[in-house]
């Protein structure tokens, strides 16, 4: 019987640290807390190109992250990509003619979304699209137009 | 003169091509494959059968659950120092080689993401499953086989209990139950070992070291996964190692043999497992 | 005295049993009848299917043919449920004694009561110490089974197989590598249980003079057959050769010394041993 008590004891220690353990990766390494928007109110927009941007991808205002982007669409009539993120119901108050851009963390980093706010004193809403938008910037896009800008001032130069 | 050469050279060429054949057993060749087909399959139905005769069984265990606390105690925490000192090694080991790998393309701020991803996905489950079946898994097959040598096994039956319900079945749901429990821990201590590398050894910021971590790994798809996998990897290597315990030849060798191959076959089935189920996850996105 | 085959009191009754492991004829064509309350024997050379024979009764194989009743049933017949039925009323003790190893004496004892009965802890424990007491292990009932001498552990699983108060117990081999004196203390208990309780016992052994000692009625097998039978005196007055020599422990006879073999002299001139 003694015995007994010494298996249960130590498998209730064993139990008890592997949920501890799994707390542990859900709250420091997951993080389920704070990722978890509380009340949270849906904004769109849409953007050109929205280079590497996926979903889960924070979305910021002053560098500090107020929701993630829930989705990724396209929408075939503009030709344009639909993006919906979902902000915390906690930061309410975003102008209406704040605008938004698909940001880069880094010079390689992964792509989030920035918003600037603007000097409206009306806010926006549940289901709002923001109206301004600036799209990624597409590395490849930035090397042609250096490119282009370097052959033509050379060939300037051959003229002169 | 030098065809008569030849046709004994052929004719001593065929003696010996037949003696070979012979030796080697002729069709006997093709009849081993088969017989080992069919004993492969026959086996296969009986672990089987075997497995659903353990998971009905385990209706006995209800008021019983103290067999399989005990059993829990010997694959579990028995287990559990090898499992926490592999666990941060492998930590130690995946910070230093993340660090000197992203250091260069300037993105050491990762390491914390890249430690924890790597242990919560693959290898939490995948060595957790592997350090199981050598410890505990090859302990079950010997103690099950040297059961059934001892005539243990049959005596149960003699008395009217089912060994499958009272050996087999509370052994088996310990290591569903062990498994992913040790995986977890296996994670969570290999994270803070990955912690004391990149932090203490190398100096990286801790705050950065989380931060990353927690923007880049998600509940559902990296820890949740993770659990599944070695639930997955649980099931299977309990499965296979209760089955070849009682399925040995109750002798010495036989039992010696039967522990070999849950080692073997167990780590094969978790790593093909891996794979399926990884490509499985990943094919999802 | 010994009834005849279909009589309900017989224990076991068995008619032109055969089983077969492979191409190999184990048990043939065998017919014997266990009376109840009697001591019977059942003698042979190792290898002659009588440990199968025990298995056959258990209901652990199924023969190919024949019939076999214990206590009435047809035990090849039997469902799952009905077999652990009729082993409860069943001992068996192996020859190694077959105790659980990681329990102690008194759990191994308590093991098939706490099996098949709901018995409170306390009346649970007095069973026990009388079963210990009844083979002279009371005193023992803390120690595990590694710490029990072979006729101890034997005694302990006697204990065990009187546990359910059974009607029949199946002795395989009970004096195989016990001293004299444990063998003495095997034969007395077997003997007693028979005469105290009643209880049925069958006795498979090699062991002539130990088991002829205590049975009331002994069978001779060999070759998965019945070979001889009568009382332990009259077999061992038979003529037949085949008992003669197993009962005088003649190396050769009817059953051969040499293993077959080819021809000796031709066998060391080829030179191949393959």
């Amino acid at each position: 019987m003694q015995q007994k008590r010494i298996f249960e004891l130590w498998v209730g220690i064993f139990v008890a640290s592997g949920l501890a353990a799994l707390a542990v990766l859900a709250f420091k390494v997951g993080d389920i807390g704070s990722t978890e928007v509380s009340q949270p109110y849906v904004l769109k927009a849409r953007f050109a190109n929205v280079g590497g941007l996926k979903v889960k991808a924070p979305v910021t205002m002053a560098g500090v992250r107020i929701g993630r982007v829930s989705g990724i669409q396209f929408d075939s009539e503009r030709y344009q990509a639909l993006v919906t993120f979902s902000v915390d119901g906690r930061y309410k108050n975003i102008p209406e003619d704040a605008s938004a851009s698909i940001l880069t963390s880094g010079l390689l980093g992964e792509q989030y979304i920035g918003i600037e706010p603007g000097g409206s004193e009306a806010y926006l809403k549940d289901g709002d699209v923001i109206q301004l938008t600036q799209s990624a910037l597409v590395l490849e896009n930035l090397i042609g137009q250096v490119m282009v800008k370097l052959t033509e001032g050379s060939s300037n130069g051959k003229d002169k | 003169m030098q065809k008569s050469g030849l046709s004994a050279f052929l004719a001593r060429r065929g003696q010996a091509l037949s003696r070979i054949w012979q030796q080697y057993g002729g069709l006997d060749l093709f009849r081993n494959i088969g017989e080992r087909t069919l004993n492969t399959v026959s086996r296969l139905g009986r672990a089987t059968l075997f497995l659903y005769e353990t998971v009905v069984g385990m209706t006995y265990l209800v008021p019983r659950f103290s067999l399989v606390v005990q059993q829990v105690f010997n694959v579990g925490v028995l287990t559990l120092l090898i499992i926490l000192v592999s666990g941060l090694f492998v930590g130690m080991v995946l910070a230093l080689q993340g660090y000197n790998t992203l250091v260069t393309f300037g993105a050491e701020e990762s390491l914390g993401l890249v430690v924890a991803l790597t242990l919560l996905r693959e290898l939490g489950p995948v060595v957790t499953a592997l350090l199981f079946a050598g410890r505990a898994g090859s302990a079950l097959t010997a103690e099950i086989g040297l059961m059934k040598a001892t005539e243990q096994l049959a005596g149960m039956e003699m008395m009217a209990v089912n060994p499958i319900k009272r050996v087999i079945a509370p052994r088996f749901l310990a290591g569903v139950i062990a498994m992913p429990l040790l995986a977890t821990m296996f994670s969570a201590v290999g994270v803070f070992g990955g912690h004391l590398i990149g932090v203490g050894l190398v100096g990286l910021d801790s705050g950065s070291y989380w931060s990353q971590m927690q923007s880049g790994v998600d509940f559902y798809d990296d820890i949740l996964n993770g659990l599944m996998k070695s639930v997955v990897f649980g099931f299977t290597v309990s499965w296979i190692a209760v089955f070849e315990g009682y399925d040995a030849v109750p002798t010495s060798e036989g039992v010696s043999r039967a522990t070999n191959h849950t080692v073997v076959y167990s780590s094969l089935a978790v790593l093909a497992l891996d794979f399926i189920l990884t490509s499985l996850t990943l094919g999802e996105v | 005295m010994i009834p005849e085959n279909n009589n309900l009191d017989s224990v076991v009754d068995i008619k032109d049993l055969t089983f077969r492991y492979g191409s190999r004829v184990i048990v043939d064509k065998l017919s014997l009848t266990i009376p109840r309350g009697k001591v019977v024997a059942i003698m042979g050379g190792s290898g002659c299917g009588k440990t199968t024979l025990l298995n056959l009764i258990g209901g652990r194989i199924k023969p190919d043919s024949g019939t076999l009743l214990v206590d009435g049933q047809s035990v090849p017949d039997l469902s799952k449920s009905e077999l652990f039925d009729l082993r409860k009323r069943m001992g068996m003790l192996f020859q190694t004694g077959a105790l659980l190893t990681d329990l102690s004496l008194f759990e191994n004892v308590a093991f098939p009561i706490r099996e098949h009965t709901q018995l409170p802890e306390a009346i649970l424990r007095k069973v026990v110490l009388m079963k210990l007491e009844r083979v002279g292990l009371r005193g023992a009932w803390r120690l595990m089974p590694s710490e029990l001498s072979g006729g101890m552990a034997r005694r302990a699983a006697l204990a065990r197989a009187i546990a359910l108060e059974p009607m029949m117990i199946m002795y395989d081999e009970p004096f195989t590598g016990l001293d004299p004196i444990s063998k003495g203390v095997i034969a007395k208990l077997i003997k007693e249980l028979n005469e105290v309780l009643g209880i049925t016992s069958i006795v498979v052994s090699h062991d002539v003079a130990d088991t002829c000692a205590i049975s009331d009625y002994a069978y001779l097998m060999g070759e998965g057959r019945i070979i001889g039978e009568g009382l332990p005196s009259e077999v061992q007055q038979s003529k037949s050769e085949h008992v003669r020599q197993f009962m005088e422990g003649l190396p050769d006879g009817p059953v051969p010394y040499q293993y077959p073999a080819p021809d000796y002299v031709e066998d060391l001139l080829t030179g191949d041993a393959s």
